[in-house]
């Protein structure tokens, strides 16, 4: 019992790092500050749900699958992220109050 | 047969003798099979650096998602405040880590920690340029993620 009352606040959290994830989408400034929400903020919600259903079915078949799933989400969101963030940057996306270093920018440009 | 694939047997041998294949079946034997050979230590030549490599990953994976965590709570602070706390910029960052695997690890975990994003690195793969949400000092990032991130990935790697 208190179990599964523990389980649905870890579910619930999860749900909130995941709503916020998309809010930040909505309300951050510009694409590379909205990464940062996307793939932290994301991760970690997805990761807490997946962490949460593998604890309350507790079989072997939902728990391999869901820490593959972590595997997997941790690998692939990072990747994601810096091909967005870096595309966006290269088709020249305005940045908003963005400070770049010196030389950083002609080295982020080239092909 | 290195002691990594040894233990790992260990694992499954005890699962087997337990009859619980679950993953914290696997996980405990994996535990109890450490503890074994690390009280053969003597038997192994070489194998001081198995068990200093264990503990590193162990305090990688660690840290790592203490960092996930810390990094998150930040970014749900600055979407559901009114204010734009974050002043981004974007610098250059000088890798130490050598080889692809250590530079893949470096730059997906420095994306997953508080406040920076990897966005590049250049070809020679010596030269990582970050994204970072509160850029005032980038010195005090560079300093924080080589003496954080990535001297635990090169410990955990070599």
């Amino acid at each position: 019992m208190i179990g599964e009352i523990a389980l649905s606040v870890v579910v619930l959290l999860g749900g909130f790092f995941c709503f916020v994830a998309g809010l930040g989408v909505l309300r951050l400034p510009d694409v590379l500050v909205r990464m940062h929400a996307s793939t932290k903020a994301g991760t970690l919600g997805s990761g807490l749900i997946l962490i949460a259903v593998a604890f309350l079915f507790a079989d072997l078949a939902t728990v391999t699958r869901a820490v593959l799933t972590i595997v997997f989400l941790l690998i692939t969101a990072p990747v994601a992220a810096h091909m967005i963030g870096r595309a966006a940057f290269r088709s020249g996306v305005p940045t908003w109050n963005t400070k770049i270093e010196d030389g950083v920018e002609e080295n982020l440009r080239r092909r | 047969m290195n002691l990594f694939t040894l233990n790992i047997a260990l694992a499954i041998a005890w699962a087997a003798l337990t009859g619980s294949f679950t993953l914290s079946g696997l996980a405990v034997g994996f535990g109890i099979g450490s503890g074994a050979l690390y009280l053969a230590k003597p038997l192994f030549p070489g194998s001081d650096r198995y068990f200093l490599r264990v503990w590193r990953w162990i305090k990688l994976i660690t840290l790592f998602l203490y960092e996930l965590v810390v990094s998150s709570i930040q970014v749900v602070w600055d979407v559901l405040t009114p204010t734009q706390l974050s002043k981004p910029g974007i610098i250059a960052m000088p890798l130490d880590a050598k080889g692809e695997m250590e530079v893949l690890l470096v730059t997906n975990l420095i994306s997953l920690t508080p406040g920076t994003l990897s966005l590049d690195v250049n070809e020679a793969s010596d030269t990582l340029y970050i994204h970072a949400m509160f850029a005032d000092d980038p010195d005090a990032i560079r300093k924080q993620l080589k003496e954080g991130m990535e001297r635990w990935v090169i410990e955990a790697m070599e």
